[in-house]
């Protein structure tokens, strides 16, 4: 009898023990999250100020040899990013929208099965890879002398390597969002005569609305914070935007070249970068989060 | 395809049965437009072929093999260090991801207070939120000196005689990438997991409870076993983020074009060498880069595609059982 009392006791207790481990699991996938929120905020907010917003890149500068250092801004890179982004959700809304419709609406079939499963498959892409295939697609085109070689390195590419990310996103949080819309919606409009696609357009579509606005912030979220693929496509651009085939700039980017530079102002300035970036992405997750609240949110897709 | 032209022809018979023709084109158009995003990843597979065609030529499946990248003529390439770097890291950041998420899924599936769940899901996600590039530059300047000064150094100490963890602690090497890429993919890990925890069907945990099980015995048997495929799943599924992810990484391995076995080395991966020398190559070295990079997308397709058939089958189970 005694025997079997230890062992309930000992069973009580590694049961106790693991669930403080799980706790513990929890708290310390957070750390890093705190940590990276607080030393954003620490390093970033002395390089925010007015200029942070209006300037452009620095003259690089050691604080041991100049005694004045420039502190420069970020305003091409800001400026950059909402370019690159805007033509790319420019591009990719309605692919990914009429894609995520086609799927919900018509997509009962092999063909409509194997877009969602291939949808999904090009979100989990690595965006480096994406960043070759348009570098490698556009240099092919260039060398059929269909357009010109300049074109590699430019807004125009960054752009498309941005629309190429954005796509799959789009597509599948629009069709969860449209899949939301209750059948006896559309049966409703159906019974009074419209016609499906007018049906589709009018009221499904607007119906889902508020799923399709989260769904598009947040490939816009992934999409700015991307720098792998704009490092062989946008390439860069201290200057500021010049036109859609020159160069452009972007936020994450700089983020990295500042960042693995040696000097200090510009180290300064990615952090300010980066902490308004963080800043963003958390808005919209946030903003995403409660517009979704339910089904589509759980599922996970972008997540 | 024989669908789309089986509704083509069904939309032609519809129309002479007074069906609208704008339902008709609106459907083979939107479908046409699905298509085209369906056709874009074997584009993009394509591409990168066309691309790699003058590398696959010259260096044939030797490529797979050889440690040598050499752009010095004759030019020489090999992406076999890539390809190591890649796979020392991924099994890094599993090694560590992998149990810490499951004891986040396990916490917020099985034990968490119900008003505690949904913030602290909410929070992990967060994790996934945070640009790559933002975790690169906290590696640099958090990250990397508290590896360099702490934990390398009493890794060290207690593992030292291993050649695991030989050379002197820079702070910037294969390890601290691999942490990195753990806590990246933590919050995919943990939160398809506890979509597999939560699939479970009640009954399941009521059995093992009313004979009496802990709940820890009832959460290992009745429910981390039924959920298994969808855990391995989800554990894929973090491996194909960590085989793919690139700034985080390229700050923080030090990108030497080494392979040593000691994790305190730098190293360098497919994503970060690419990333690192595609600017300057030659028309051979980018031929070469561009095979690295087809490399990178079977790897990641094949990982991804296995990954969504185990995901699939769990969330099949659960629409079936609600």
């Amino acid at each position: 009898m005694k025997v079997r009392f230890d062992r309930d006791v000992r069973r009580r207790w590694k049961s106790h023990a693991i669930s403080v481990a799980a706790l513990a699991c929890v708290i310390l996938a957070l750390i890093p999250l705190a940590s990276i929120l607080v030393e954003a905020m620490i390093r970033g907010l002395g390089a925010v100020s007015p200029s942070f917003f209006v300037e452009t890149q620095p003259a690089p500068c050691n604080p041991q040899v100049s005694a004045v250092c420039e502190q420069g801004g970020i305003a091409n890179a800001i400026q950059g990013t909402l370019i690159l982004v805007g033509i790319a959700a420019g591009i990719s809304l309605p692919a990914g929208i009429l894609t995520g419709i086609y799927v919900s609406e018509y997509g009962n079939n092999r063909i409509g099965r194997s877009v969602r499963f291939f949808t999904d498959i090009m979100t989990e892409i690595p965006s480096i890879v994406v960043g070759i295939f348009v570098y490698a697609l556009l240099l092919e085109l260039a060398s059929l002398g269909w357009l010109d070689r300049r074109l590699v390195f430019s807004a125009l590419s960054g752009s498309l390597a941005l629309a190429t990310i954005m796509v799959p996103i789009v597509a599948r949080t629009s069709e969860e969002a449209l899949k939301l819309v209750p059948t006896s919606t559309r049966e409703a409009a159906l019974a009074l005569g419209i016609p499906k696609y007018r049906v589709t357009l009018r009221v499904v579509l607007s119906s889902a609305r508020s799923g399709l606005i989260t769904g598009g912030l947040l490939a816009v979220a992934r999409a700015s914070g991307e720098t792998a693929p704009l490092i062989m496509t946008a390439f860069g651009n201290p200057f500021g935007f010049q036109g859609l085939t020159q160069p452009a700039e972007a936020l994450p980017r700089i983020i990295f070249y500042y960042g693995i530079s040696p000097f200090p102002n510009w180290q300064q300035l990615a952090w300010g970068a980066a902490l308004v970036l963080v800043f963003i992405m958390l808005a919209i997750s946030v903003v995403a989060r409660l517009a979704l609240r339910s089904r589509v949110a759980r599922r996970g897709v972008v997540a | 395809m024989s669908t789309i032209f089986a509704n083509i022809a069904r939309g032609v018979r519809n129309r002479r049965n007074g069906a609208a023709w704008g339902d008709v084109s609106f459907e083979v158009g939107s479908g046409i437009v699905a298509v085209g995003i369906l056709a874009l990843i074997a584009v993009i597979g394509a591409i990168l072929l066309l691309g790699s065609t003058d590398s696959i030529r010259a260096f044939g499946p030797g490529f797979l093999a050889d440690t040598i990248w050499n752009p010095q003529p004759p030019e020489r390439y090999g992406a076999l260090t890539f390809i190591y770097g890649t796979l020392v890291t991924s099994a890094l950041a599993l090694l560590i991801g992998v149990p810490v998420s499951l004891g986040i899924a396990i916490f917020l599936s099985e034990l968490a207070p119900d008003w505690l769940r949904v913030p602290l899901s909410f929070m992990v996600e967060l994790l996934a939120a945070v640009p790559s590039v933002v975790y690169g530059l906290w590696g640099i300047f958090v990250l990397v000196p508290v590896m360099r000064d702490h934990v390398e150094p009493s890794l060290q100490a207690v593992f030292g005689f291993l050649p695991l963890f030989e050379g002197s602690p820079l702070g910037i090497d294969k390890l601290t990438a691999g942490v990195i890429l753990a806590i990246m993919i933590i919050p995919t890990i943990s939160a398809v997991s506890r979509e597999a925890l939560l699939a479970v069907p009640q009954n399941q945990r009521e059995a093992a409870l009313s004979v009496g099980a802990t709940k820890w015995e009832t959460t290992r048997i009745a429910v981390l076993t039924y959920a298994r495929s969808g855990i391995f799943g989800a554990v894929v599924l973090g491996l194909g983020r960590a085989v793919g992810e690139t700034m985080a990484v390229t700050m923080t391995i030090g990108n030497r074009n080494v392979m040593t076995v000691s994790l305190l080395d730098q190293g360098q991966t497919i994503a970060s060498w690419i990333a690192n020398n595609f600017t300057e190559a030659g028309p051979l070295e980018a031929s070469a880069l561009i095979e690295l990079g087809l490399v990178l997308l079977l790897l990641a397709f094949a990982i991804n595609v296995f990954a969504r058939l185990m995901v699939a089958r769990v969330l099949r189970i659960e629409e079936a059982v609600a």
